[in-house]
């Protein structure tokens, strides 16, 4: 038992293409993550269209460019170069001022401001939008501050568990959760649909060893691997990126273990139903990574889904487990809190063991 | 010439014989633009709001049914301390708290400054700034309403009046945005990972070898590798057009030739990234992997999910070397836009110089020894 | 091109990987049509010298040429005057016997109508012409080892080299391969055969055995077996490999 587990650690720590890849992968991910992914708008590329120039368009145009949201990129001069700028690219809205902007804000009191935003990425449209409006709207006000502001309201907002609006808050439980079912599922699927391929499961199995024992001596080396690349995802995580294990440690890696359990043995499963590494392979890459990153809230809340999109999503192990690893990471919260999506992986679990165990005796008779 | 058509041919028939071959070739695909839409969505229809009114006045209330009347908002519940709100944060049950403390309607009445705090759980970043400014947006709203009131109709309190209006996507539809993009990401797996993937697989079962000890030349095999897929992947394209303009109703403002002028050439760059990866690899599982590293480093750089503009720098630099993410602009422009071939030229050429470097490279590395 | 008759001629041929010495001054000459097979245990270095005849890997040093071609710089050339068959057959698993004669033969550089023509006769000297339509994956193992031969020797090649084409077959098939490589030697197509079971070296005309790198020894079976005063290949082998 103990040289089998040996042989088993041996094959896959002497690959050593697959073990840069399997240790660079999450790190670089996780740095990509942290560096590059964000949706905050800065340096949104502009055009201004302005038909009145004098010292209020000039004014605006000013405290817009200087929100730091904005980078002047061209100053058109006619209605029709609009669309061309749109379609060169580059620019994201045009703002424009009616002519003589001034004077009938003076005397009319009613001057007119037009935004275009380029819609073809509407959430960027809408904060844009949002943006040039509040900057407009401040304006307004401070001009009134002089005159005596009647009421105003302020708005205090406070963003909770994750202050600095980072995506890495986001992804580091995602990509932890990704890479567990990665290594779990993926590789071992695979690393005994290939013994299978290759004849050496049939010498394992006449040799004294049990079922149970070969089974636990596949799988053993990729629990030992997952764990070390989930405990590298935290602390890059933590060291790199601020973010914080607000909850308890111990808790947090336990539920990872219950985790790695269940991905394994959904990769026994799949390894009892598929003959060949391409089979295995295709089966985990469209059966679980696609559903892992899509349909867990990785990425894209899932409230949003159509309806059956959200249905399915609930027979989604990684689902689950995001939902734990974010509370008890970025909120701290105690097993209180997560016990129904903790008792939700652990019947899966006990499903996948059930089902290969059944799958595998089958085989044997 | 004819020695590359029995390549072909022989190619032609393993995919159409292959019963995991075909299905991931064509009916992945749809299945991927089909649920891909549908999920990969950055819009937010419903803000969960809890609501904790301390001062439950007039004014509050007024307040409040601005919020139940905005289409975003759906009040989920009411506490009367911050607390038990914020546990309702931390089960998931709200996104959002709106606190009005005390007194907020009386010190409008004494036209002294109000307060409210509006608190977002933000671990999803994105979503939190679009939540919080809807909100704020609102109450922004109705403290305009309440000027209004205040002043009369004497002078208007803000004389600066603004229309908005969004072009290329009026509607805001993330879909029509999310849609162009996907379709790269089709064309890019089929390229890359099938033609990657063919050639290892013929050097794990040995046959490879036995094409190496033939006369054939390095360009014929490598074109008689590539080709296949290269029609495959167009193909696909174009049962994704299809199915972009038929389902879910996306404007090809453009001209279609030149998207797929386009992805000829963008091809080319994926399939000799493919190619190279099978010359470093010895097994699928390997090919795989290497693959599968550089798809999700390269897609998440492209700015399919979220703007190059917004990233640092050095990754915007880095994407000047990201063939997808040139690839994802120049077909938005194309289809959203109706951009034509003038807008799109910095960006193709790019995509000719990268095809180049990435087929000189393939060959360049494939070795016709064993 | 090949003077007197010699068509593989190899002087000193070394091959090194790193600091492991695969080929050690390796010096043989093949005539035309003769077999001569390469002996030796797994791990003597025999594949690494039939690859390096075939141009698939470079020698480290030595004088080679094969079918008159020198190996650092006509391989192409070789190729075209040669057939090659390794242990794993080579076959397409998914494609018929037809679509794979087709394929090879269409890659050497012959017409459609010579393709029908020689696979046909190829077949028809089989007997399995009534498994031309049939997935390859579907025949039996022997079948397969005479359909990879056959293959190989597709676009009429002056010199075959063969890479263990018996590994796994069972006794009565090698004997009939072995009938069709005499069959084929008699065209006047030279063999280079190697193997790792002694009972074949005795079909050979001539051998020479490898034990670590090195040529032990190089002649006819019987004049092997009277140096070393026994009755069979098997036995020469024993006491070479034991020193």
């Amino acid at each position: 038992m103990k040289g089998f587990i040996i042989k088993e650690f041996l094959h896959i720590f002497r690959d050593v293409r697959s073990m840069i890849i399997l240790f660079g992968m999450p790190v670089v991910q996780v740095l990509i993550f942290g560096f590059t992914i964000s949706t905050e708008i800065k340096d949104a590329e502009i055009a201004i269209l302005d038909q009145s120039k004098d010292n209020i368009t000039l004014e605006l145009s000013n405290k817009i460019l200087s929100s730091g949201y904005f980078l002047l990129n061209d100053n058109l001069t006619h209605y029709d170069q609009i669309e061309e700028s749109f379609k060169a690219g580059k620019i994201k809205e045009v703002i424009i001022f009616e002519d003589g902007f001034a004077r009938k804000l003076e005397k009319e009191h009613d001057a007119h401001i037009k935004v275009i935003a380029d819609a073809s990425d509407p959430n960027m449209a809408s904060l844009l939008v949002n943006y040039t409006a509040g900057i407009v709207r401040n304006y307004q006000m401070q001009q009134y501050e002089n005159i005596s502001l009647p009421i105003k309201i302020t708005t205090e907002p406070k963003m909770l568990y994750n202050p600095g609006l980072k995506s890495v808050f986001m992804f580091v439980p995602g990509v932890i959760t990704i890479l567990l079912m990665l290594i779990s599922a993926m590789m071992t699927s695979i690393s005994i649909a290939r013994e299978k391929e290759l004849g050496t499961m049939e010498v394992l199995l006449v040799s004294p060893l049990k079922p149970i024992q070969i089974l636990v001596g596949k799988v053993l080396p990729y629990v030992l691997l997952a764990f070390i690349n989930a405990i590298t995802i935290l602390l890059l995580g933590f060291f790199v990126f601020d973010v914080p294990i607000q909850g308890s440690i111990i808790l947090l890696l336990a539920e990872c273990l219950l985790f790695i359990i269940m991905a394994l043995s959904l990769g026994i499963f799949i390894s009892t139903v598929s003959n060949t590494q391409q089979t295995a392979m295709m089966m985990s890459l469209f059966a679980l990574m696609l559903p892992t990153i899509l349909l867990s809230g990785f990425i894209y809340p899932i409230e949003n889904m159509p309806e059956i999109l959200q249905w399915l999503s609930h027979i989604m192990p990684s689902k689950w487990f995001i939902i734990i690893v974010k509370n008890i990471m970025l909120k701290g919260v105690g097993l209180g809190y997560i016990w129904k999506e903790t008792l939700i992986l652990t019947v899966m679990t006990l499903i996948f063991i059930g089902l290969s165990v059944k799958k595998f005796k089958i085989r044997l008779e | 010439m004819r020695t590359i058509l029995y390549i072909l041919q022989k190619e032609f028939l393993q995919v159409f014989r292959n019963k995991v071959m075909l299905p991931i070739i064509f009916i992945v695909p749809i299945v991927q633009l089909l649920i891909l839409s549908y999920t990969a969505t950055f819009e937010i229809k419903n803000v969960n709001l809890f609501v904790v009114d301390m001062d439950r006045s007039p004014a509050s209330r007024e307040l409040l049914g601005k919020f139940e009347g905005s289409p975003f908002f759906r009040i989920v519940g009411y506490a009367f301390s911050y607390k038990s709100a914020e546990e309702a944060l931390k089960k998931d049950i709200a996104d959002q708290i709106l606190h009005i403390p005390q007194d907020f309607g009386k010190n409008l009445d004494k036209n002294k400054k109000a307060k409210i705090r509006v608190t977002t759980n933000a671990i999803d970043g994105s979503a939190a700034s679009l939540m919080s400014v809807y909100a704020i947006s609102i109450i922004m709203d109705y403290n305009k309403d309440i000027i209004i009131d205040n002043l009369g109709l004497s002078g208007d309190p803000e004389p600066i009046k603004m229309t908005f209006s969004y072009w290329f996507n009026p509607e805001l539809d993330y879909i029509t945005y999310m849609v162009p993009g996907i379709l790269v990401l089709l064309v890019t797996i089929i390229g890359m990972f099938l033609s990657g993937m063919n050639v290892v697989r013929e050097k794990e079962i040995g046959t490879i070898e036995q094409i190496n000890v033939t006369p054939i030349k390095k360009y014929q095999l490598i074109i008689g590798k590539l080709l296949p897929f290269w029609i495959i992947a167009l193909a696909d394209l174009a049962l994704g057009l299809l199915i972009a303009r038929l389902i879910f109703n996306i404007p090809i403002l453009g001209n279609i030739g030149l998207i797929f002028f386009v992805a000829c050439v963008y091809l080319l760059v994926i399939q000799g990234m493919g190619l190279f990866i099978s010359t470093v690899t010895n097994t699928q599982q390997q090919a795989m992997f290497l693959s599968w590293f550089f798809l999700v480093i390269f897609i998440l750089m492209s700015g399919l999910f979220t703007p190059v503009k917004s990233m640092t720098s050095w990754a915007q630099i880095i994407n000047k070397a990201n063939p997808i993410a040139y690839f994802i602009e120049i077909i938005r422009m194309i289809m959203l836009k109706g951009s034509d071939f003038s807008n799109i030229k910095p960006l193709f050429f790019a995509l000719v110089f990268y095809a180049i470097i990435s087929l000189s490279l393939a060959t360049w590395r494939y070795r016709k020894v064993a | 091109m090949a003077e007197n008759g010699i068509i593989i001629k190899a002087v000193n041929l070394t091959k090194k990987f790193g600091n492991f010495v695969a080929n050690d001054n390796l010096t043989f000459e093949v005539r035309q049509g003769e077999i001569f097979g390469f002996l030796g245990a797994n791990g003597a270095g025999k594949t690494t010298a039939i690859r390096i005849l075939c141009g698939l890997l470079k020698p480290t040093s030595g004088q080679i040429e094969v079918a008159g071609y020198d190996v650092y710089k006509e391989t192409e050339k070789i190729k075209r005057n040669i057939g090659y068959m390794s242990q794993k057959f080579s076959l397409y698993e998914d494609l018929t016997v037809w679509e794979n004669f087709r394929f090879y033969g269409g890659i050497y550089g012959l017409s459609g109508k010579e393709i029908r023509k020689k696979t046909g006769y190829l077949l028809d000297k089989l007997q399995l012409t009534a498994a031309r339509d049939k997935i390859i994956s579907s025949l039996p193992l022997g079948w397969k080892q005479k359909l990879a031969f056959s293959i190989a020797i597709i676009h009429d090649p002056k010199i075959i080299f063969l890479d263990e084409p018996t590994s796994g077959v069972d006794p009565i098939t090698r004997r009939q391969f072995w009938d069709m490589i005499y069959e084929t030697a008699h065209e006047g197509i030279t063999i280079f055969v190697t193997t790792h079971y002694m009972d074949e070296a005795e079909y050979c005309e001539r051998v020479s055995v490898m034990v670590d790198g090195k040529i032990v020894a190089m002649d006819t079976p019987r004049a092997l077996e009277d140096k070393y005063h026994v009755e069979t290949m098997e036995e020469v082998f024993l006491k070479i490999a034991r020193g």
